[in-house]
Order: structure tokens, then sequence, then C-alpha cells
């Protein structure tokens, strides 16, 4: 559950991180590759070195969607519903790797932001992270 | 058990080496006791957590803060051997304090995330990446002579 003032902080956390959106989502995936080896495997059709062309690119989705999220929250269900049936029928990732990424935004984020990351934007941080991941496992089955 | 190379184990002493311990325990905890707010029922006999200052303001946490985190220091002396230095505590985990094990990783998330908050763009990936290695290590440890 996320309150009013947790919303908001999200809309303004993701808002400062949009501009940079390729610099925080390649980040991100960089320390999942680094951290999680085993996550590398549904990236085999991609360049994942640091920075690249690719990475940098599919950083800024990943990022892009996480802001198009937060400013829909009461809504995430329908808004991520292309993306949920995306992960479901096409990407299939299993769902225990929505977790690795999560951590590692939430590491991006505490190394971006230092003492602003406070522990109250950490919870509903990781708290929007946790519903966005069961909307995108949804369809699974 | 988990092995690490010359270049880890100096990693993870450098890391600790600039952790302030009596500083980052405080916040670690509290942070587990704000984001994961279930874990509260370890803590009953702490007073007051109704809320995310009263938890940052709260002196029995800071001081429990200080002890677990001044607890992994054994470990960043004895990276060879984490197993047997946290069979002990391990044992007290699970037969007097009957903490779920799984928590032991929440906790070492939101170290790790302190850190990042401390080290900013220093906390690599790279060291990031060895860092998580050595506090799954202790996490299995902790986890290990639960019965």
């Amino acid at each position: 559950m996320l309150s009013k003032k947790e919303k908001e902080l999200l809309v303004i956390i993701w808002d400062k991180m949009l501009p940079i959106a390729d610099d925080i989502g390649s980040e991100a995936l960089l320390r999942m590759f680094t951290t999680f080896p085993k996550t590398k495997t549904y990236f085999a059709h991609l360049d994942i070195t640091p920075r690249s062309k690719q990475m940098l690119s599919h950083g800024k989705k990943i990022v892009h969607a996480l802001h198009e999220g937060a400013k829909n929250i009461n809504t995430l269900a329908t808004t991520l519903a292309p993306l949920s049936r995306f992960h479901a029928y096409q990407l299939r990732i299993d769902p225990s790797n929505f977790k690795l990424l999560s951590h590692c935004i939430l590491v991006t984020l505490a190394c971006r932001m230092k003492d602003d990351f406070t522990p109250i934007a950490h919870a509903a941080m990781d708290k929007f992270l946790s519903a966005f991941a069961a909307v995108l496992a949804e369809k699974y089955r | 058990m988990a092995e690490f190379t010359a270049n880890e184990k100096s990693i993870v002493s450098g890391v600790w080496a600039k952790i302030s311990v009596n500083e980052i325990g405080p916040q670690a905890l509290a942070r587990v006791l704000i984001v994961y707010p279930w874990t509260q029922r370890y803590f009953g006999s702490f007073g007051d957590l109704s809320n995310a200052a009263a938890i940052l303001g709260n002196s029995k946490v800071g001081n429990h803060g200080k002890v677990v985190l001044n607890a992994l220091d054994k470990g960043v002396k004895n990276m060879d051997n984490v197993k047997g230095t946290y069979a002990a505590l391990s044992k007290l985990h699970c037969v007097q304090l009957n903490v779920d094990p799984d928590n032991f990783r929440l906790l070492a998330d939101c170290l790790t995330i302190v850190v990042a908050t401390k080290f900013g763009s220093d906390f690599t990936p790279a060291i990031q990446a060895t860092w998580q290695k050595f506090l799954s290590a202790v996490v299995i440890a902790l986890g290990s002579q639960y019965f």
C-alpha cells in the first residue's frame, strides 16, 4: 500500500531521473549483470558491455516505463497491460529476476541520491517496484 | 562454501575500512524495520516503532544496530571460513531468537543500500558485486545451523 505522500515522492524521484534515463537504466542493468551473472542469460542477443548503445537504449526504455508507472500508480495494471503481455508471452523472464533488477535499481538510486535516498524514499520505492514487478508477472499463468 | 580471491578480499576489506560501523549499523537496522515493517515482530521490547521518525530516533534500535554490524567484523577478517565464523551465531538465531533466516537477506540488502548512499559513485558495480558475494556468504552461514 502506498500513501498519498509516498506516491507524490515517487513521481518527484522519477521526474528527476527521466532526463538521465539512459544513464540510470544502463547502470542498474550493469549492476545486475555484475552482481547476478545468471541474469545475463536473458540478454544473449544484446551487446551488454558497459554503456553500449544497446544498454543505454534498453536502460532508457526501462526507466521510461517506471516513470510512466509512477505517474499512473492508481491504474498500474491497465497502464502496464502491454508490458505485462510482452513479459508473459514473449520475454518469459522468470519473475525471481524482477527482484534482482529492483534491488539494483535501488542501489543505483542510492548511489545517485545519497542521503536524499532516505529510509522513507527507500520504502516507497521498494513497494512501488514490488507492485510493478507483480503486474509484469500477472499474466504469466 | 564461497571462496574469495585475494582481490575480492581486498575489496571487501577496503569497503569495511571506509565504513563507520557505529553509524551505519543503526541506519541499516532502522531501514530493515522501516522498509520491511513485519520484521518489527522480533523487536517487541524496543518501544516506539510506530513510524520512520520513531524508529530512526529509537536508541534501542541504534544500539542493536551497532551490535549487529560489529559482528560483521569477524567475517571480514575470516573470509576463508565465513561458515565456521558464524556457526554459533546461526544456532543462536535459530534456537534462542527464532528468527526466520530470510531476514538475514533483507538486512544484507538494506546494508548494501546504506553503503551505496555513503559511497555514491565510488560504489561501482564491480565493488557492489564483490561486497554482495561476501554478504551472501554471511547470510548463508547464518542460516547454516538451522534445524
